[in-house]
Parts: structure tokens; C-alpha cells; sequence
């Protein structure tokens, strides 16, 4: 009786700190599902109130009405719609009525047209839009060892937001004093689930290709493997925001007794492996090279003026299959699902060449204040 | 039938003796200066050990493994209060999850590498190991001051093994600085980790394995042996020295009651040897893992695979094929 008011101090204690520091605990209950062997502790542990609120928040939009895709072609009646004019009148207006509902339900046309003349191109987030409409296609046609036949349309990763919520930029916050040494690391970093690990590994292995494998092939040293425990943190931490983006956890991949081991992985891991280069592939191709195009307004750049880019949250956003595996595409695959008949855009795609030129279009320069 | 009052289950020391205050055995001529400090009761202090505090013996190698361990502490704080830009709240918020790094691979075993590149970390070591090592002589020579064994400075120096593995001795094996543990809560603890994984799992390291065995025991030696003492104090138990000299019935009934249980039971004397070498062995077996782990094996368990003690398990993804097969490219 007398250690009651000094256990109940060291708990509020503990919690006040707890809360100070902003620990992020599950309370139970926590659902567990055996993925792998019997006895090899390779269970997926999910809080069920995250789990419920995942479900409720991956709800599927309804298409705005079944186009027609009989008709004049968007480009005998639009100008300016070198990716989309393949479309039939009902599946152009459709896409667009959609792409609103997705994208900029607030702002509605206006945030990406000028709704005097719709068919300029002086509102950057027009020229934005489209290259993201190839992004999608890019998607859907290049990475099916990712996003398989579900696809992805706009809102897997917008969910009517103009900025993706899930999305990653340079993060070297809080700023070291000049003289002092932390090496990208030992703080709280956003973008690798809290740890302390290098908070920019994803910029390492989602935008450069550093290389992800750690592991020697043999028992004994051959000197084929140089990677320190430093590297070894870096691809940890990749693999720690991988795991909090999809809600999954190490054994959803792995089987962690021998991680590198593709026999004794889960095929998740393949799927997962696509998907690394298929982020790369997208910041490099179609993220970095838009940067020169956003507002420097602290919104739609990072603090160190780097485009906001793809990374694994960016579409999965905490389940495992983004929108729970239900696919939008029935009514986009001639929008989303392949390249448009335009060769001029189409080059576009082809990694390594530069987006569209935009010195002939009469835009306003943002950025300018 | 005796009625025992239950003070044996006080959490702290229920009933505390108090007697003269004593200075302790004459020292040598030239050493009696550095016993420093008027003796005082303290009755916090003897809710948990003795009640008298001091005189306190801290001499020239005290007083120089003081002031580095001093310099240790402040150069790892301040690197860390730096490492957020000099914010106290963010150092505050953050301080299970800053660290003073090491050098990265690129300086190798460079002395020193500029400060703000892992410099710092390499002075930091340097006086924190310079504190633990005169610590180590002054517990030693402490010992001898006294008359007694040197049981304690050798655990300490099984201790002292592990830490300079981890921090100079592997380092040095593999050419880098880079190689060694951070200074901090929550970096060392992924250091650890992330060893582990590297080098293929430590689980199949068979003397990780030992230094698990032995700590686990060390734990389980302590439960045994502290609970049969505090069992038996209502007999007098607790005066171990008495009882292991002069048996009486503290002692008869805790070794009746561990045959009764097990069928054999330590004595008075041999159950601190158990837990002596039980404690010793978990550092000093640990630090052979360690220093065995890149030197000479590389993938743990890929020589756990080579030596039979890798369970097997069927083929549970029979589709599952390293995609880097046939494409070529990066990773």
C-alpha cells in the first residue's frame, strides 16, 4: 500500500515521457496471421483498430457514369490533347469528370485549367497532370509484375488530395550545427518508420541505385561482400518504411532467419522487388524531372527544393494492397492502360529521355515571387 | 510454531543495523591521504545496502578515470546536443535516437579523421576506454589493498573484453573504424541488429549461442541463489560468510529443500562459483562470437547450412526465384 502513490508517480511519469517522445504503441487487440512454416514465428501482427481504420479509409470511388466509347475522337473536337485524343468525347469528358472527383475536388477545372481557354497550357498543373496521366499508363503497361492486373488510376495515390498524402522529399530535419557529425542519421526519421537509422535511404535505393544486398553468398569471406553495418542500416531502413507503408512487417517478405534466401522467401517478395525499381523508375523518369515546374510555396517542393516523390507509401498508404486489391480500372483502361496513338508523347516514356518541352507553351513560371 | 512477521518480503531493506561508523583496514603510510571523506548514515542508502556511506578511496587513477569518463560523457552529449542544431527540446525528444557515429568506411583506420567526419568518435573512445581500463587497475589494485582475491577485477576484465572487441580489436581486423558501435540508445541497438544481419544471423554463431546459454544462466543462478538467501534469512540466512564457515539450520534447510526439488544442491561457497563463472563466461564467450563475425565467417548461416544445424524446412514458395537472375541490372 505504500508503493501506491510512488507506482502511480513512475507511471504518469513514463507515460508523460512516452507521450513527449511520441512513441507509437498498439493497444491490443492485435490480430496475428501465420504466413509461413509451422514454428518459424513467421506470423503478420496487426492492430486491429488500424486495421479497421485502413479498411474504412480504402474505399473504392464509383465511377461517375459508364462512358460511351463509340463517337467523335477527343482530338477531332479538343485542341491540345496530344495524350487523350484517342479517347471518344464520353471517355474524355468522363476521365476528366473523374480526375476531378480524385485529384482537386475543391478547386474542381480551375486547378489545372484556365477555365477562360481550356486548352491552354499556361497553368502548370495542367502540364503536371498530363505527364502523370503517362506516368499511370507507364504503370499499368511496363510494371505488371507489380501492380498486376488491379492497376493503379490517379486516386491510388491522390484519394482527393492534389498532393498525394504519402509522399517522401529530402528530409534533413533537425538540421546538425555545422561542426557535428550524425552522418544522415540518429534521429527520428520520417520517411524509415521513426527509427534511427539514415532518414534518407530512401533517396539511396528510390531514386539512386545503391545497392540493396548486404549479404555474403558463402560462409567464409571471398571479399565479394564489402558492405559494412552501415549499408546493412541503410537497406533497413528501406525496408522499414516498406513494412510501415504496407501495415506488413519483416516475415511478410522474409523468412528472417535468412533474409537474403530468395528459396525460403515468400513470393510477396517478388512483387515487392518490382516495386522498388518500380518507384526508381518513376522519380527518376517522371518526378525529378518536373521539379523545375512546382511552386517553391512550401507545399509542392520539400524544405531542401527537391520534387516530392513516389515511395512505397505513396500508394499502398498502410494496407498491404493499396484500395484493399479492388481495381478502378473497368471504365480507364483505354485512359490509364495504354500509350496513346501520339508518338511525339509517347517517346515521352522511354526512361531516361527529358519530359515534355514546355518553352513553347505560354505558361506562367511558378516559383517566380 | 514460530510466527514470523513476513519483513523477508520487503521489496528494500525492512530493518536497517547501524553501528559505529568505521573507517575500514589501515592502508600503507602513503596511501592513507587518498581515503577521502567524513563517514554519515544515510537512510535512503540503507533501504537498499549499507547505511553508511564513505569514506570513498579514489586515489590517482580514480581521480584520472573520473575525469575521462567526464570527457567521454561530454564530448558524446555535446556531439549530440549538436547533432540537432543545439535545440534542448529536440535533443530532450530525441535522446534514445541520437548518437556520436563513427567514421564512415571511406577514412578506414585513419588517426583522426577531421572532427565533424567521426573525429570526435574516435577521441570520445579513446578517453572512455583510457576511464574503463584505469577503473579496471584501481579495482585491482583495490583488491590487493584489502586482501582479497581478484575475483572481481577479472569479471570486470571479461567485460572490458567484449567492450574492446566491439569498439577496437574488430575494428582494427577489419581495416575500418567504421566497423565499431555508436554511442547512443537506440543506434547501438540497431549497430546490433543490423550485425546480425549482415554477417547471416548471429543465431547460428555457436558462440553467440554460448554467451545466450550463459547469460540466460547468469539470470537463472541469480533468481535461484537471491530467492533461497532471502528464503532462509528468517534462520540467518544471510550471513552467508557464518554459514559457510559454521553450517547452521539457514543453510541445512535451503540445500534440504534444493535436493528435495532437484536432488543435488549447491553449497554456501560453490553456488557463487557457478554464478562467478556463469557471468564471466557470457562476456568473454560473446566477445569470440563477435570477433569471429566478418574475420572469419561471413554468412552465419550459410555455415550453420555447412554444419548441420540448420533445421530444414519444405519448399514452401516452389515459384520463388531471385528476379536479379536474368535481368541484369542493379540489385
Amino acid at each position: 500500500m505504500n508503493f501506491a502513490l510512488p507506482m502511480a508517480a513512475g507511471a504518469a511519469a513514463l507515460l508523460g515521457l512516452a507521450s513527449f517522445v511520441g512513441v507509437d504503441w498498439d493497444a491490443p487487440p492485435v490480430h496475428s496471421e501465420q504466413v509461413g512454416y509451422r514454428g518459424t514465428g513467421m506470423n503478420v501482427n496487426k492492430d486491429a483498430a488500424e486495421v479497421a481504420a485502413g479498411i474504412a479509409a480504402n474505399v473504392v470511388p464509383e465511377s461517375p457514369w459508364e462512358p460511351d466509347p463509340e463517337g467523335e475522337r477527343a482530338s477531332e473536337i479538343y485542341e491540345n490533347v496530344p495524350v487523350l485524343g484517342h479517347l471518344s468525347d464520353d471517355q474524355f469528358t468522363h476521365f476528366m469528370a473523374s480526375i476531378t472527383e480524385w485529384v482537386s475536388p475543391e478547386a474542381g477545372c480551375a486547378y489545372c485549367h484556365n477555365v477562360e481557354n481550356m486548352a491552354s497550357d499556361e497553368v502548370y498543373t495542367k502540364i503536371v497532370a498530363r505527364r502523370m496521366i503517362q506516368m499511370n499508363q507507364t504503370i499499368n503497361m511496363l510494371w505488371p509484375q507489380h501492380v498486376g492486373v488491379t492497376g493503379v488510376t490517379c486516386y491510388t495515390c491522390h484519394r482527393g488530395n492534389p498532393v498525394p498524402r504519402g509522399v517522401w522529399y529530402r528530409d534533413i530535419e533537425p538540421e546538425p550545427a555545422s561542426n557535428a557529425y550524425r552522418d544522415g542519421q540518429n534521429v527520428a526519421g520520417h520517411f524509415v518508420g521513426n527509427t534511427s537509422m539514415p532518414q534518407n535511404a530512401l533517396e539511396r535505393y528510390l531514386l539512386e541505385d545503391m545497392e540493396i544486398r548486404v549479404h555474403a553468398d558463402t560462409a567464409l569471406p571471398t571479399g565479394a561482400q564489402d558492405a559494412t553495418t552501415k549499408e546493412t542500416e541503410s537497406t533497413w531502413a528501406l525496408m522499414m518504411h516498406m513494412s510501415e507503408s504496407l501495415g506488413a512487417n519483416c516475415v511478410t517478405c522474409h523468412n528472417t532467419r535468412a533474409f537474403n534466401d530468395w528459396d525460403q522467401s515468400p513470393p510477396q517478395r517478388v512483387t515487392a522487388w518490382h516495386g522498388i525499381r518500380m518507384a526508381r523508375s518513376l522519380n527518376r523518369d517522371y518526378m525529378e524531372p518536373l521539379t523545375p515546374l512546382f511552386p517553391d510555396d512550401g507545399y509542392h517542393l520539400g524544405p531542401e527544393d527537391d520534387v516530392l516523390k513516389i515511395g512505397c507509401r505513396t500508394c499502398h498508404q498502410g494496407v498491404q494492397k493499396p484500395l484493399y486489391g479492388v481495381s478502378m480500372m473497368d471504365d480507364y483502361w483505354p485512359v490509364l492502360g495504354e500509350y496513346g496513338p501520339n508518338e511525339d508523347y509517347q517517346v515521352k516514356i522511354i526512361p531516361g529521355l527529358e519530359a515534355p518541352d514546355m518553352s513553347t507553351s505560354n505558361m506562367v513560371k511558378p516559383g517566380t515571387k | 510454531m514460530l510466527n514470523f512477521r513476513p519483513e523477508y518480503q520487503n521489496i528494500f531493506t525492512a530493518i536497517q543495523v547501524r553501528g559505529h561508523l568505521e573507517e575500514g583496514v589501515a592502508l600503507p603510510e602513503n596511501d592513507e591521504q587518498f581515503r577521502r571523506g567524513q563517514p554519515f548514515h544515510s537512510w535512503l542508502i540503507g533501504k537498499v545496502g549499507n547505511a553508511q556511506v564513505g569514506p570513498i578511496y579514489l586515489g590517482f587513477l580514480g581521480t584520472v578515470s573520473l575525469v575521462c569518463g567526464t570527457i567521454a560523457f561530454l564530448i558524446i552529449g555535446l556531439n549530440m546536443l549538436a547533432s540537432v542544431g543545439w535545440s534542448p527540446i529536440q535533443f530532450v525528444r530525441q535522446l534514445f535516437w541520437l548518437a556520436l557515429e563513427p567514421p564512415g568506411p571511406e577514412w578506414g583506420l585513419k588517426v583522426i579523421p577531421p572532427l565533424d567526419e567521426g573525429g570526435w568518435w574516435l577521441i570520445a573512445g579513446f578517453f572512455l576506454t583510457t576511464s574503463v581500463l584505469l577503473w579496471w587497475v584501481r579495482t585491482y589494485r583495490r583488491a590487493v589493498a584489502v586482501g582479497l582475491g581478484t575475483h572481481v577485477p577479472w569479471a570486470f576484465a571479461s567485460a572490458i573484453f567484449l567492450f574492446l572487441v566491439l569498439g577496437f580489436i574488430r575494428p582494427l581486423l577489419m581495416g575500418s573504424w567504421s566497423e565499431a558501435v555508436p554511442f547512443g540508445i537506440f543506434p547501438h541497438l540497431d549497430w546490433t541488429a543490423a550485425f546480425s544481419i549482415r554477417y547471416g544471423n548471429l543465431y547460428y554463431n555457436p558462440f553467440h549461442c554460448l554467451s545466450i546459454v550463459f547469460l540466460y544462466g547468469s539470470v537463472l543462478l541469480f533468481a535461484m541463489h537471491g530467492a533461497t538467501i532471502l528464503a532462509v534469512t528468517r534462520y540467518g540466512g544471510e550471513r552467508e560468510l557464518e554459514q559457510i564457515y559454521d553450517r547452521g539450520t539457514a543453510t541445512e534447510r535451503a540445500a534440504l529443500f534444493w535436493r528435495w526439488t532437484m536432488g543435488f544442491n549447491a553449497t554456501m561457497e560453490s553456488v557463487h562459483r557457478w554464478a562467478w563463472w556463469f557471468a564471466v563466461l557470457t562476456t568473454l564467450t560473446g566477445g569470440i562470437g563477435i570477433l569471429l563475425t566478418g574475420t572469419v565467417v561471413d554468412n552465419w548461416y550459410l555455415w550453420g547450412v555447412q554444419h548441420g544445424i540448420v533445421a530444414p524446412y519444405p519448399d514452401l514458395y516452389p515459384g520463388v526465384v531471385d528476379p536479379m537472375i536474368g535481368a541484369g541490372g542493379a540489385q
